[in-house]
């Protein structure tokens, strides 16, 4: 008789909610070997695997999991390798809800395999050992990649032609590499440990960084291109939108990505040890609904916040963060004004923040988004006090580049244009992908994009030389 | 790591930098700056250029020491290194021939006015240099100028070189040594630059200022570094650091700068002394 089907999806393990708004220290505590056996042990192993087609990076996941149910790890963690760059990143950040494991067979009954976790466990796994394994890598081929921005795509474009023999330069323009898994994404989240390991994992391929290198300043595309065979641009979506209301300007009003910086990458939660001040607020208000405004809301409680509101115009259904992030969000106490807009920000004669303005939506058909959009409700205006604002709505791409590079093509919002299938620009050999091109996205997506641009600059260049 | 040619302290407080960082240097242009980090717990500091040595492959800076970074900054040694120096960052002054212009110079800013004074001076333009400070053990740098210059004017608060007073006086001055400049460009602290543009703006002379706030990342990510030109939020890291100073809302932009100065401040009193009192 046929085994019994098991829906029941294995949690992983996570810090006390009380426990962990005071620490940094990752929420997530991951699978033990017991459970991570048990979890792969429910795969029904499909004859056609319908997970993978919903991995930008097509990783073979039925195969990986195979692995672990026969308890040989590093033949699992191979396997990922294969495909994925950054698994213990991968692992933690992806949305696999709305990937891998929305096509999982087993999700029809709410019980998908929960693949992130699994694919973490293999990499702690390895990290633990203490041993990585290298893919087999081609002889060099003689050809010269140059790669701008050392996040996400940066990194997968930099693995997968590392692997096809090409000697692979990335720059990157702060002081850390990581792009924004270093500066966005907190450590409770996705400790900085794992991005240091997964690009030192990289560079153990033979690639090369240079920190602190800005192209398009230090450096032009150009000039690259006279040493290099063809150049990757994976520099992100570095600029961020503020809502254009009044009093944006007041001090305690921040960027995401200032707030996020200042503690991630700058280590500003450490100050003084760390000399990158970080203000104390005691009730702050975060602008927006995405995982950003999740990270920026939970790490001001971290910084000891006695409120910590999340203010977004439509409601919880609409809400894009990832619905593991938001709720861990609201365990922790974050408290959430949906339906909510802020109109306007008033602050004391030293100028600093003191009240938000808002005013009360209700929603009505749906928009181009497919969202249904938000109406303010008349005379429903009414103020919170706040001493920070911190405002995660999202981000243009850098103007960097496409300010110092003649003849890039550019799109209305600034993004550099490029073809989705293969990266490849309006200019000869330079290709982009990521958040430069999309606008601000998931990491996956930027690994997807990295991964068929690889393909595309391996198709082209390699023998035309 | 960068390689510290020189960091010698110029006059009290102020102190001259040279770093070695050849591709930096290699793509400077006037008016640029640089992200500078002292050690591996330190700050992002911006530091105005105020010369390069494109062929010895350094960067020369002027800061003046106020909190804890440039404090750090202040007591790094030549020989020695440090992990980040990072740039030609912010859009380059606007170089042209505009006829007769007036470089304002005062505090780190006698530094970065000065290859700003010599491009438009190469550019063929008919320069006069003023340089502004409390004394005149505060000038640096006269010497510099005076090849680039129809005169270089000295004001001083006391009096004890040039004129005394402080650019309150400007209109006074300019129409006493017969100046009618097409441009003023000032570089200095905020004051400085704050009190030229509100004078010019009765005058209509265009003003062009190079902001100095705070920054992190120095190329566009963060947006700490916003103020508002014409009614218009700008990022001074990506959109200046030059702007038309008479545009500028100073008053905001004063407050922003002061964000951080009770935790700028609270390191340089951690000796570990017990206290006098």
């Amino acid at each position: 008789m046929a085994k019994q089907i098991d829906y029941e999806r294995r949690h992983m393990p996570k810090q006390e909610p009380f426990e962990r708004v005071k620490n940094f220290d990752e929420v997530a505590i991951g699978y033990t070997e017991e459970l991570a056996r048990e979890e792969a042990g429910r795969c029904l192993h499909c004859k056609k695997s319908l997970c993978r087609e919903g991995c930008p990076v097509g990783i073979n996941i039925p195969a990986f999991i195979e692995c672990i149910v026969a308890g040989d790890y590093a033949a699992g963690i191979k396997k990922l390798k294969e495909t994925n760059a950054l698994p213990a990143v991968c692992g933690r950040v992806c949305p696999q809800e709305e990937q891998c494991e929305l096509h999982c067979i087993l999700g029809k009954k709410g019980g998908s395999i929960c693949i992130g976790r699994l694919e973490r466990f293999l990499a702690d796994w390895e990290a633990a050992r203490g041993k990585t394994e290298t893919p087999a890598m081609a002889a060099l081929n003689g050809m010269k990649i140059a790669i701008v921005g050392s996040g996400p795509a940066g990194i997968t474009v930099a693995n997968d032609l590392a692997l096809l023999g090409y000697a692979v330069t990335i720059f990157e323009a702060l002081h850390e590499a990581g792009g924004v898994l270093t500066y966005g994404i907190p450590e409770f989240r996705l400790p900085k440990a794992i991005v240091k390991r997964e690009v030192e994992y990289v560079k153990s391929l033979g690639v090369k960084l240079y920190l602190d290198y800005i192209v398009g300043k230090t450096r032009t595309i150009d000039s690259i291109l006279q040493e290099f065979d063809g150049v990757f641009v994976g520099a992100g979506a570095g600029l961020p939108w503020f809502m254009d209301i009044p009093g944006e300007n007041f001090n305690g009003v921040y960027s995401a990505n200032e707030y996020l910086t200042r503690c991630n990458l700058m280590k500003g939660y450490r100050f003084p040890a760390y000399d990158t001040p970080m203000k104390r607020p005691r009730c702050v208000a975060v602008f927006g609904g995405g995982n950003v405004a999740m990270d920026s809301a939970r790490t001001a409680l971290r910084l000891g916040a006695d409120e910590s509101h999340i203010v977004y115009r439509r409601s919880k259904e609409e809400l894009p963060a990832r619905a593991e992030e938001a709720e861990n969000a609201e365990e922790e106490g974050v408290i959430f004004d949906y339906l909510t807009l802020p109109v306007r920000l008033t602050g004391d004669e030293q100028g600093w923040l003191t009240e938000i303005e808002c005013i009360k939506m209700e929603l009505g058909e749906p928009d181009a988004s497919g969202r249904r959009s938000p109406i303010p409700i008349k005379g429903s205006e009414f103020k919170m006090k706040a001493d920070a604002v911190i405002v995660a709505i999202g981000n243009s791409p850098n103007p960097l580049i496409p300010m110092s590079t003649p003849g890039l093509a550019v799109g209305k919002k600034g993004n550099i244009v490029a073809e989705e299938e293969t990266g490849k620009t309006s200019r000869e050999r330079i290709w982009a992908g990521g958040d430069v091109v999309t606008g601000a996205a998931t990491v996956i997506s930027a690994m997807g994009a990295g991964r068929r641009a690889a393909k595309s600059m391996h198709a082209t260049l390699f023998g035309s030389k | 790591m960068y390689r510290i040619i020189e960091r010698r302290m110029i006059v009290p407080n102020l102190h001259e930098f040279i770093v070695e960082a050849p591709e930096v240097a290699n793509s400077i242009k006037p008016g640029n700056f640089v992200i500078v980090r002292p050690d591996e717990t330190g700050e992002r500091v911006p530091l105005s250029v105020a010369d390069w040595n494109r062929e010895a492959g350094t960067v020369t800076s002027i800061f003046m020491q106020v909190g804890a970074s440039t404090a750090k900054l202040a007591r790094l040694k030549p020989g020695g290194e440090i992990p980040t120096f990072a740039g030609p960052l912010g859009r380059e002054t606007e170089i042209q021939n505009f006829g007769t212009v007036l470089c304002i110079g005062g505090c780190y800013g006698i530094g970065s006015v000065f290859p700003i004074a010599r491009a438009l001076k190469e550019a063929g333009n008919t320069l006069y240099t003023i340089l502004e400070a409390r004394s005149a053990y505060l000038l640096y740098w006269q010497e510099m100028f005076k090849p680039l210059s129809e005169r270089v004017i000295e004001i001083t608060r006391d009096g004890t070189s040039g004129y005394k007073g402080h650019l309150a006086r400007l209109p006074e001055i300019i129409a006493m040594e017969k100046i009618r400049p097409d441009r003023i460009i000032v570089n200095g602290c905020t004051f400085q630059m704050m009190k030229v543009s509100q004078i010019t703006k009765e005058m209509a002379i265009k003003t062009m200022v190079n902001m100095n706030p705070i920054m992190i990342d120095g190329t566009g990510m963060c947006g700490v570094c916003r103020l508002s030109v014409a009614g218009k939020t700008k990022f001074a890291c990506v959109d200046g650091p030059d702007f038309d100073g008479r545009d500028v809302d100073w008053v905001e932009f004063l407050n922003r700068r002061r964000t951080y100065n009770p935790e700028e401040v609270y390191p340089l009193h951690k000796s570990g002394c017990a206290s006098h009192y």
